[in-house]
């Protein structure tokens, strides 16, 4: 085991440096000037000739393309992931500032998103074609449809404006949490909530559970301890990829709900078109997806034993 | 004794392409003790048959008529009454055990359960039980093995780990689904005399669902020929492999490799679409005019001989 992670965290540092690479390429071809709008916001008017090109002096912005690149790569590479165009700060002081606060926003995301599917998507499968199994069905396509930021503006009007039970935006106690939370998660929810249902029917038609039903088994154990197990796979490993999706999908949320977390710094950030921003939280989102993947790969062999990743008995 | 006595069962069932008749009219009777054999080709209704005794065909199932155990209908209980039943006293012993087992527990978690669901013994001691049973079954070294997953045993221990798993609580009637399917010429004879041992020391009577003719030779007492849906012969063992009567049981014989190795002509009808009159018919070189129009019934011919033939009418 300790050797099968140490080799997905050889692979994981690969792929971070592509992806580095590429998070650099793009924001280093992509339009705009970085002067212009920092130097605006700065001094309130139009920069002179002078003090854009003193800008792009100050920032190391004039050398070319591969020599920048390595200059980054050799940066990221010690730890460094450079400093805010704008604030003056190292980025990765700024991240860790407001990081806590994302990871609050999509813990609580997650959590309401494993509570509502998992146990209804079990139902609808149990209770296959039943009012239900329709009812689940739309609403999972309903939250499924519904954009993340239409959606929160039509929470913060009914439960914030309507009935004043949230406040409407902010950060604070678990009341500031929740219009957000749910917001974030019921894309999530939806999806997670239609595949434990089609996971659910595939393995309730498999042989073991007949075996399962010819011991004598009440059909809640034949459920819960010989079907879960065995559906939860196939969700385990979309829970993993929609990690990366919450914390993309913040940058939305934490806009509207004023939340002060990495996303609504990205935003200005790409407003100002501050490079190591950017650059910086296309990486961690980066080292995020990685790590999320590689617990699920982890999770997997307790779920399944099939799946070894240890050299045992000869057998791989 | 008359263990268990099924009446005109009927088992039908609903798909996209029609009306699937898998067993019709059957008739049968397992007395206490005996082995009775279930022999037919691939998709003549025999696992349906005994599915359908356990009450676990999925629910767009029509079964009709009775199915008599121990003088109880199995087909008018209810659902808690039947679980009470399952595994204690009429067990299945599936075929294919990779997919009959589940994946993700351990071999001692599956063979336990029917002794704590059962017995109401504590997982402790359904463990030691599971050795035992397992011993029996001659698994070696049964104390580490039970905490091994299916895919670490092979084919013939699965197998074997599966008759464990039937035999567990010492049913009255063990329902067998092609045990030996899938399995290597020498692991399927050491499962057939395994099965031989267990069924003729105990009073435990046994269903054996199987197409292999040999295996049938060596377990069963008595056997039923099905063909599409029905029962077309029944005889005890040594009259059937001696006199059979049946132009399909003569030519399931004939196509043995000891006898021939004969091919009959067709193929077997699909359950969807059933030939009227006798289902042989269409296949059969003996087939007269009203063997199209008119079923023919189970006469006797001998004793315990019966054949469905207007060629014995």
């Amino acid at each position: 085991m300790i050797k099968f992670i140490a080799r997905r965290l050889m692979i994981a540092v690969v792929v971070m440096l592509g992806v580095s690479l590429i998070s650099f390429s793009l924001v280093f071809f992509a339009p705009g000037n970085p002067a212009e709008v920092i130097i605006r916001a700065e001094i309130g008017e139009e920069p002179t000739l002078e003090e854009i090109e003193f800008f792009f002096q100050e920032h190391g912005l004039k050398a070319p393309f591969f020599t920048q690149c390595a200059q980054w790569l050799y940066m990221i590479t010690h730890g460094d992931l450079g400093t805010s165009f704008r604030t003056e700060e190292p980025v990765l002081v700024e991240f860790i500032d407001r990081f806590p606060a994302t990871l609050e926003l999509a813990v609580a995301a997650m959590f309401i998103a494993i509570l509502i599917s998992i146990p209804l998507g079990i139902l609808a499968a149990m209770k296959q074609n039943s009012v239900l199994d329709h009812g689940s069905r739309f609403v999972a396509l309903w939250g499924v449809s519904m954009p993340n930021f239409w959606l929160g503006l039509l929470l913060i009007l009914f439960f914030s404006v309507r009935l004043d039970l949230f406040p409407c935006f902010g950060y604070g106690g678990i009341e500031y949490l929740i219009l957000p939370a749910i917001t974030l998660g019921t894309g999530m929810t939806a999806s997670l909530m239609r595949l434990m249902r089609a996971s659910m029917l595939e393995v309730l038609r498999q042989d073991y559970i007949r075996t399962a039903r010819a011991k004598g088994l009440m059909e809640r154990v034949v459920i819960w301890k010989h079907g879960f197990k065995n559906a939860l796979i196939p969700v385990v490993t979309v829970m993993g990829m929609q990690v990366g999706h919450l914390l993309a999908g913040a940058v939305i949320v934490e806009t509207i709900f004023a939340w002060p977390g990495v996303g609504k710094f990205l935003v200005d950030g790409i407003y100002a078109r501050d490079y190591p921003v950017i650059q910086g939280f296309i990486l961690i989102i980066a080292l995020f997806f990685v790590l999320s993947n590689l617990a699920v790969d982890i999770l997997y062999t307790y779920l399944d034993p099939r799946i070894r990743y240890d050299v045992k008995k000869g057998m791989k | 004794m008359t263990l268990l006595s099924i009446q005109n069962l009927k088992v039908h069932f609903h798909t996209e392409d029609g009306a699937v008749r898998a067993v019709n009219d059957v008739d049968l009777v397992i007395e206490e003790g005996e082995t009775l054999g279930l022999i037919g080709e691939t998709g003549c209704g025999k696992t349906v048959l005994g599915l359908s005794i356990l009450r676990l065909l999925s629910e767009n199932t029509k079964v009709e008529g009775k199915i008599l155990y121990k003088g109880k209908d199995l087909l008018k209980l209810n659902e808690g009454e039947m679980r009470k039943i399952r595994g204690k006293e009429i067990a299945m012993i599936f075929q294919n055990p990779l997919t009959s087992m589940n994946p993700v527990l351990t071999i001692g978690t599956q063979i336990s359960e029917p002794f704590e669901l059962h017995q109401g013994l504590k997982k402790k001691d359904a463990i030691q039980k599971v050795i035992a049973i397992l011993k029996l079954v001659r698994i070696p070294s049964p104390s580490e093995r039970i905490n091994e997953y299916p895919h670490e045993f092979s084919g013939g221990m699965r197998q074997r780990a599966m008759i464990a798993m039937g035999l567990a609580c010492e049913p009255s009637l063990i329902l067998a689904d092609e045990p030996t399917k899938g399995l290597d010429v020498t692991i399927q004879a050491q499962v057939v005399d395994l099965m031989k041992e267990l069924t003729t020391n105990s009073k435990t009577s046994m269903l054996l669902i199987t197409h292999d003719l040999g295996v049938a030779a060596e377990l069963c007492d008595n056997i039923a020929v099905m063909y599409p849906g029905e029962i077309v012969e029944y005889a005890d063992i040594k009259e059937l492999f001696k006199n059979p009567k049946h132009p399909y049981t003569q030519g399931f014989l004939g196509s043995l490799p000891g006898r021939g190795l004969k091919p009959m002509n067709g193929m077997s009808p699909s359950l969807i679409d059933l030939p009227e009159g006798c289902k042989f018919h269409p296949r059969c070189p003996f087939a007269r005019e009203r063997c199209k129009n008119k079923r023919p019934e189970m006469v006797e011919i001998g004793k315990k001989h019966f054949v469905r033939c207007f060629l014995y009418d």
